[in-house]
């Protein structure tokens, strides 16, 4: 055979190169192996576990109320989504009511979390694409005012442990609704920031539209979920379709993308800040005084034999606590479905056969968090 | 070109605001009343003891174990002489804080409101060359608020 000298000349061979564990760019430790053939990814070997601490099974052996401690600690950045899934479940197997304002501040407690947790992503993400420092620095000036408030609320910026099956720990400060009108003002001018910043940026539109796109089939199939989701185009949002607290009574639209790439995944999340904004403002007419704690609530929480799942939606899909009780006042077995670990799934899907710098972007937009993943 | 000059005036228009960041450790931000950074003893100015009665409903309760606690008789007691009314008291008490994730958990159970968690910079600002020297014994335990150096908030 008589080879063409141009193309033996330029005979490419498929190397494996190692992105990670200690990457500034993996979001946490994680490893990804990318098969690259010149600039372009060819395969993609995810290794994950490297933050694994058997959140699962530490919980098994304790009681209901230090269980919310170690929700916080998988879900960091959106740790009150997080506690409530395990209250939920907890709750609705022990059979408790909770009051009304409870109920309330938890709803505006999450949507909070999600406007920090979405802050996060954009600044994150903004380092991902390229525009290193301005949106990363300009995001987390907004998510600080954020945080600065929950910390005045349960005393701690990240691990909150407040919400407990019944209601909330302790009563919110009194000038709770004032703080929280403050913080919505500076979140709104925060996401009109990051909007203007990088929405219509050419810079950003190259490196985003078009990239590691996923067609609704496909993220379905991989069990996707959360704004990940909604930016293949499928209209999924637990808030909606399997209400849990009181998001029936309130009005926000479920947000999402068409083509399902990069660029959507961005704007997605960007436009449900304006949702949540749109729900906070909703919770805090209808906030009335009340009873953060069910009247009669037992020293050691029990509850009867029996399993459940429950799921809600937090900033990056379902987190779903599936609770196996024995009776007694702990979880006999414990399974937390971790939204970003099924949306991980995709990734090489998403990857390949685009350049290996787009692998990073990619990355990014499914807004991973890593303890989350590995439990 | 239109996306890049709508960026550029976000921007700007930042030029006008302050920043959120704040020269630590030079300078220390006030921290809310409710933060928590470890948690420490009380100690009663009225019977210049510690609150604490040694009742280990803390230690039980502590989801990482990090506590541990002795109780004993306690010599100031009325029916000894003393003024006290606490029959018991505490004898040892060590809390290991490179173990403690800060919960808040034993702050809840106590039933003698003996126990409170740090609301100072000085509960944040701990740095050992040993992790041995993170281990609290009781004096350490209760320095702070024997020297009135914290105003505690405990959740109503
Ligand atoms: S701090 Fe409170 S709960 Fe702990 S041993 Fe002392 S009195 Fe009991
Ligand atoms: S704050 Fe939590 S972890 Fe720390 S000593 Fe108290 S109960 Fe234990």
């Amino acid at each position: 055979m008589v080879a063409n000298t141009h193309e033996q000349e330029f005979e490419t061979q498929e190397l494996l190169i190692n992105m990670g564990p200690q990457h500034p760019s993996t979001h946490g430790v994680f490893r990804m192996v990318l098969g690259v053939d010149g600039e372009v990814v060819t395969d993609v070997v995810p290794h994950i576990g490297y933050m694994h601490r058997g959140a699962e099974k530490l919980c098994e052996t304790m009681d209901f109320r230090q269980g919310v401690g170690y929700m916080d600690r998988t879900e960091y950045l959106a740790n009150f989504n997080a506690e409530l899934s395990y209250v939920l479940a907890v709750e609705k197997l022990a059979g408790i009511e909770v009051p009304e304002r409870a109920q309330w501040v938890r709803m505006i407690l999450c949507e909070l979390n999600r406007l920090s947790s979405h802050f996060m992503f954009t600044g994150a993400f903004g380092t991902d694409v390229g525009v290193f420092g301005t949106a990363f620095v300009y995001s987390f000036r907004e998510r600080e005012v954020l945080l600065d408030l929950f910390e005045e609320i349960t005393g701690d910026r990240l691990m909150y442990a407040y919400f407990r099956p019944g209601g909330l720990a302790w009563e919110v400060p009194d000038n709770f609704e004032s703080r929280v009108h403050e913080v919505l003002l500076s979140a709104e001018r925060g996401i009109r920031d990051m909007d203007g910043l990088l929405t219509q940026n050419e810079i950003f539109l190259a490196r985003t539209k078009g990239v590691g796109a996923i067609s609704a089939a496909d993220a379905i199939d991989w069990g996707m979920s959360g704004p990940s989701l909604r930016a293949s185009g499928v209209p999924l949002d637990l808030r909606r379709d399997d209400p849990y607290l009181y998001y029936p009574q309130v009005k926000f639209d479920v947000i999402t993308g068409e083509a399902g790439d990069v660029f959507d995944r961005y704007h997605v999340r960007l436009k449900e800040m304006r949702e949540s904004v749109r729900i906070i403002e909703q919770c805090m007419e209808r906030l009335a005084d009340g009873p953060i704690l069910p009247e009669r609530l037992p020293r050691m929480l029990r509850t009867p034999p029996g399993e459940i799942y429950e799921r809600t939606e937090a900033p990056r899909g379902e987190y779903g606590i599936y609770l196996v009780s024995q009776g007694g006042n702990r979880p006999y077995r414990l399974k937390i479905r971790s939204a970003c670990l099924s949306n991980l799934q995709a990734l090489r899907d998403m990857t390949i056969g685009h350049y290996v710098a787009d692998a990073v972007v990619i990355l990014g937009s499914i807004d991973i968090v890593l303890c989350e993943v590995d439990r | 070109m239109r996306g890049i000059v709508r960026a550029m005036a976000t921007t700007l228009g930042t030029f006008v605001r302050g920043p959120v960041t704040r020269e630590y450790p030079e300078r220390h931000r006030p921290i809310p009343q409710r933060d928590r950074a470890f948690p420490l003893l009380l100690w009663d100015f009225d019977t210049d003891e510690p609150f604490c009665t040694g009742c280990h409903a803390c230690e039980r309760a502590c989801p990482v174990e990090c506590m541990t606690v002795l109780m004993k008789d306690n010599p100031a007691h009325t029916s000894l002489g003393g003024t006290s009314k606490r029959r018991k008291i505490i004898d040892k008490f060590w809390i290991d804080y490179a173990r403690c994730m800060r919960c808040n958990i034993c702050v809840e159970v106590c039933n003698f409101d003996a126990i409170a968690m740090n609301n100072t910079w000085s509960g944040h600002e701990i740095s050992v060359y040993d992790r041995a020297d993170l281990v609290m014994d009781l004096p350490q335990l209760l320095a702070q608020h024997k020297a009135g150096a914290i105003d505690e908030w405990v959740a109503p």
